[in-house]
């Protein structure tokens, strides 16, 4: 995996820029991450990117939109606002996980 | 040893201006054949393309308030479904069916019928039911969930869907 500069620090991404160690994730890092694909986090965009960052944690797997809305409480409506067009793949982005597996 | 550059960022697509568009027909009631359509259609909004559900003949059992959780799969015909086909037609058989693919689905986190459509159309997703079939079957938008958008005929349904791309299920 190449590494990079994301906001001056050097992490490993993959090809598309998606980080490829989530370890190497911190919240200055979503900041910049959301910055550059035209996205302020604001409290609910945050309650979204940690939910997915504990449930990686728990379940290895990044959590589908319908587990994220599940979890958090934010319908789904509400997270195409939050993170317009691609939600489920601007979230994994930010959080620093992989793209979700699932079909649904 | 080269500096790092700065990693890319991945294209979500926020800048194409013609927004992609699906047509999904949906043209049976059965349960295995609703879920093609629901799973494609929902990962299409996903993806950020316009979408367009289109319930026609069979299909509009799975847009019908009275028929649409009551869905049914049967072995019955379908060789896939590795049933001896005299078996596959005893009593009962598509009732046993049926619950185990309910369960299966719903095992994976897979959303029941109805759920399903709620979570289209909270993404963004239009339903249209066809008008031959609800003259044909004496249905009317009472009948049908609620967020279908309107009864519409042949021609409303191509125009609206000029340039989409069509899948026929």
């Amino acid at each position: 995996m190449p590494v990079a500069t994301i906001n001056g620090s050097e992490v490993q991404v993959d090809d598309e820029g998606f980080l490829a160690n989530p370890d190497q994730w911190n919240e200055e890092l979503a900041e910049a991450l959301a910055s550059q694909i035209g996205i302020n986090l604001t409290a609910e965009h945050w309650k979204a990117v940690r939910f997915l960052r504990d449930d990686f944690k728990q379940t290895g797997e990044t959590p589908t939109i319908r587990r994220i809305s599940a979890g958090t409480g934010i319908d789904i409506k509400t997270l195409f606002v939050l993170f317009p067009k691609k939600p489920a793949k601007k979230m994994a982005y930010i959080a620093g996980l992989p793209k979700p597996r699932g079909c649904v | 040893m080269t500096e790092p550059k700065p990693a890319p960022v991945p294209d979500f697509g926020d800048d194409s201006e013609a927004g992609r568009k699906l047509a999904i027909i949906c043209s049976k009631g059965s349960l295995d054949m609703a879920y093609p359509a629901l799973v494609l259609g929902n990962a299409a909004l996903g993806e950020g393309v316009e979408v367009h559900l289109f319930f026609t003949f069979w299909g509009f059992d799975i847009i019908t308030k009275k028929r649409m959780h009551n869905l049914k799969f049967t072995p019955v015909g379908n060789t896939a479904a590795h049933v001896p086909q005299p078996v596959a037609a005893l009593p009962g058989i598509t009732a046993v069916a049926t619950s185990m693919m309910k369960k299966q689905i719903a095992d994976i986190g897979v959303p029941a019928v109805g759920e399903f459509l709620d979570q289209i159309v909270a993404s963004g997703g239009h339903l249209w039911a066809c008008r031959m079939s609800a003259d044909m079957m004496k249905l009317r938008m009472e009948d049908l969930y609620d967020a279908v958008e309107g009864i519409i005929n042949a021609s409303d349904f191509i125009e609206m869907t000029a340039g989409a791309q069509l899948l026929f299920i």
